[in-house]
């Protein structure tokens, strides 16, 4: 018989490969799937993997659209990594991201059409404030009353998509767009236009935004004393009461860091590759972004390079799809697996094999 | 295989577009808004590239990307297509308009039709169904049978399209009851099964016996079946498995025929951006057969409706009608501009409730 057996203490080794070999695992399986659907799965797993960086064809387009797709996803993760370490669950940044983006456009749109260079400050200073306003109110609630955040956040995603609905087909709706809902079209307007920095690279103030959260988001962690505070939170949370660490100010902090990154992400991405408000621009980042918070192991660079490789399937996927005609659906249960392998074999950082024969006792 | 290394100088340069090294074959390009299999929207779309396939044998290659989100993800994916060397590119749902646009400014050489949209450009096309024509005759039905004068409605979103949709039916709803009453539902979304049957859930313990949707899957004709007593009408598809009861007759995309004319166009060299909203009587709105669960004397109306329309003798929005604040919109016998249908924001008297804004 074989049995897992708890390690002393969690296994580094396995910290840093269960990533790769969740990796392998699902290319292994995810390409016997590819097989049983008719395809040839090598074929199938080098699309996915390597022809958004190397394809004669696609490259010089998908590569950048790696950034585009992982910046909002890295900008996001990295906020709920920071609540994550100190055990503060923050479930809804689907929500900060929506409303952070409404706001923002709001505030822009109030200013239509004039060209001030202000405009797109203004507006990224919005986004940030109506996510950070929209974690707060998770946070003052759990602080106040000591509310469960995960219920709170995650329902408030809910409210927060209806007032979505509401302003991109009321308050936010083009006045020229003939009756359709959404707003107007921010690349035909310069001053709010979040566009691409350098030609064909990708780069929008959104991924520079998000490499600068995961510069700011390790020294924070490795070098201040509030990330060591964080850390000693959610790891020893009576030991963070001995030491005077202020339960209520981490929860603020966390809650309040998420939803601004996320709510800038949001803006960001409706200025940019959106370009506007409708009632479906929010595509699910926020919660794709929890994913890329464990994948990376909650670090910034694991969580940089799990954007990375999360995108890259979403590109590779469709280029899948596209290329050899596989079903929709066969993506999203490949990238499923993906999570599915990593927690399994998650289990071996702090579990080792044993066999139960050797046992005494 | 010979193409891809044709292309690989050609992919350095977004603007040269790809059209010109396909020499041999057509290709067609299809953007799917739901999964092929949702059984209403998508499928007819897909039924249409099938028959693009079938028409053509091996002049014409198809590819399609499916449950393609509407935004930033929209515009990658119609760019890659682009970039596979597609030398026509149907995008199936609203939401693509700007993305299409966009895109399409960077490949001249690529032509593009949008479904349900309004903008268009030199290599742009738009095109739609009048399915309003169809939703006057569920409308006709729906009046005819409800018993309780009570008509859910489950629709999707707020757009013209959407708008026309419940006007039509609830007109012609209203000509043949004047008691009946229309309770809309908004489920913001195209295709979600679980949300939809639940809005058909929600219609039907209201006390509504005939459902109407505006969203593409068959939940909520499970849902009407499980409650019985209640008629449902298919959506973009015929939906006859779940006939004769409740699905009663269905309004059926057919877009073959359309899908088949452009790809020749563009095989002849001949095409051209355009804008066509056809009807019942070119045939891309069909009527799902009228199952025996309808009285012979409200079979053969409807039916005789349908021939009108069909015709050109029968406009479903003829005057007199007034809007829902009670204004006048159309006078008597005058019937509606194409202008006004295609941005209709606005409900017809004697609709309850408001169009959310």
């Amino acid at each position: 018989m074989i049995r897992l057996e708890k390690r002393p203490q969690p296994s580094k080794a396995w910290i840093w490969s269960a990533p790769i070999v969740a990796v392998l695992l699902t290319m292994i399986v995810g390409g016997l799937m590819f097989m049983a659907l008719g395809s040839d799965p090598f074929e199938a797993i080098r699309t996915i993997f390597w022809d958004p960086m190397f394809h004669p064809q696609f490259a010089a387009y998908s590569r950048p659209q790696l950034l585009v797709k992982a910046g909002p996803l890295i900008l996001i993760a990295i906020g709920l990594s920071i609540g994550f370490r100190a055990g503060i669950w923050n479930i809804g940044a689907e929500g900060q991201y929506i409303i952070g983006a409404v706001c923002g456009a709001a505030a822009g749109l109030a200013f239509y059409p004039s060209d001030s260079i202000w405009i797109f400050p203004l507006m990224v200073l919005c986004g940030i404030l109506g996510g950070w306003v929209w974690a707060m109110i998770p946070a003052l609630l759990k602080v106040k009353f000591g509310t469960n955040e995960i219920l709170v956040s995650l329902m408030l995603v809910y409210v927060a998509q209806n007032v979505l609905n509401s302003v991109a087909s009321g308050l936010l709706r083009n006045p020229e767009g003939m009756g359709f809902p959404g707003s107007r079209n921010f690349k035909q307007w310069d001053a709010a236009h979040n566009s691409e920095l350098l030609m064909n690279t990708g780069m929008h103030w959104g991924v520079v935004a998000a490499f600068i959260a995961v510069l700011g988001a390790y020294v924070l962690m490795s070098q201040h004393i509030l990330g060591f505070q964080i850390r000693l939170s959610g790891e020893a949370p009576r030991a963070a009461r001995f030491a005077g660490v202020n339960p209520s100010r981490i929860i603020v902090f966390c809650l309040g860091l998420a939803g601004a990154l996320a709510g800038a992400a949001g803006l960001f991405e409706a200025t940019g590759p959106a370009g506007q408000i409708t009632t479906t621009f929010n595509a699910g980042y926020g919660f794709t972004a929890i994913i890329v918070a464990f994948l990376g192991r909650l670090h910034p660079v694991g969580i940089l390079l799990a954007g990375l490789l999360m995108a890259l399937t979403y590109i590779g996927g469709e280029l899948a799809q596209l290329m050899l005609g596989l079903p929709g659906a066969s993506i999203q249960l490949f990238q499923g697996m993906l999570l599915f392998f990593l927690l399994a074999v998650d289990v071996f950082t702090n579990y080792r094999l044993a066999l139960t024969g050797k046992e005494t006792v | 295989m010979k193409r891809r290394t044709l292309l690989a100088s050609a992919a350095l340069a977004l603007s040269l577009g790809t059209s010109a090294f396909a020499a041999d074959e057509v290709t067609a390009g299809f953007i799917y808004v739901g999964p092929v299999g949702d059984g209403g929207w998508t499928y007819e779309h897909n039924k249409g590239r099938l028959a693009v396939e079938e028409h053509f044998g091996d002049k014409v290659k198809t590819v399609f990307q499916e449950s393609v989100p509407e935004g930033a993800d929209a515009e990658r994916a119609i760019t890659q297509m682009a970039l596979s060397g597609a030398d026509i590119i149907f995008t199936t749902s609203f939401g693509y308009m700007d993305p299409t646009i966009a895109v399409a400014a960077k490949f001249p050489n690529v032509k593009f039709e949008h479904a349900t949209g309004y903008k268009r450009a030199d290599n742009v096309g738009v095109y739609s169904a009048r399915f309003y024509e169809g939703r006057a005759i569920q409308g006709h039905i729906a009046g005819k049978m409800t018993k309780t004068n009570k008509i859910g409605y489950i629709a999707s979103f707020p757009i013209p399209e959407v708008i026309r949709g419940i006007n039509s039916a609830y007109i012609h709803a209203k000509k043949v009851n004047p008691d009946v009453e229309f309770s809309i539902i908004w489920a913001y979304t195209w295709f979600d099964p679980a949300k939809e049957a639940d809005a058909a859930r929600a219609l039907i313990e209201n006390g509504a016996d005939v459902i109407l949707q505006h969203t593409d899957s068959t939940a909520p004709q499970a849902a009407a079946k499980e409650a019985g007593g209640v008629i449902t009408f298919g959506q973009a598809s015929d939906m006859g498995e779940y006939g004769p009861l409740p699905r009663v007759s269905s309004i059926i995309d057919n877009w073959g025929p359309y899908y088949i004319d452009r790809v020749q166009a563009v095989i002849d060299g001949t095409w051209e951006s355009d804008d066509t909203w056809d009807g019942i009587g070119k045939g891309m709105v069909g009527i799902g057969e009228i199952s025996d669960a309808v009285p012979a004397d409200v079979k053969a109306e409807a039916l005789a409706l349908k021939d009108a329309i069909a015709a050109g003798s029968y406009h479903p929005f003829t005057g007199p009608l007034k809007k829902q604040d009670g204004s006048d919109w159309l006078a008597e016998g005058e019937t509606a501009d194409d202008g006004t249908l295609l941005g209709m924001n606005f409900y017809v008297e004697g609709l309850t409730g408001e169009i959310p804004n």
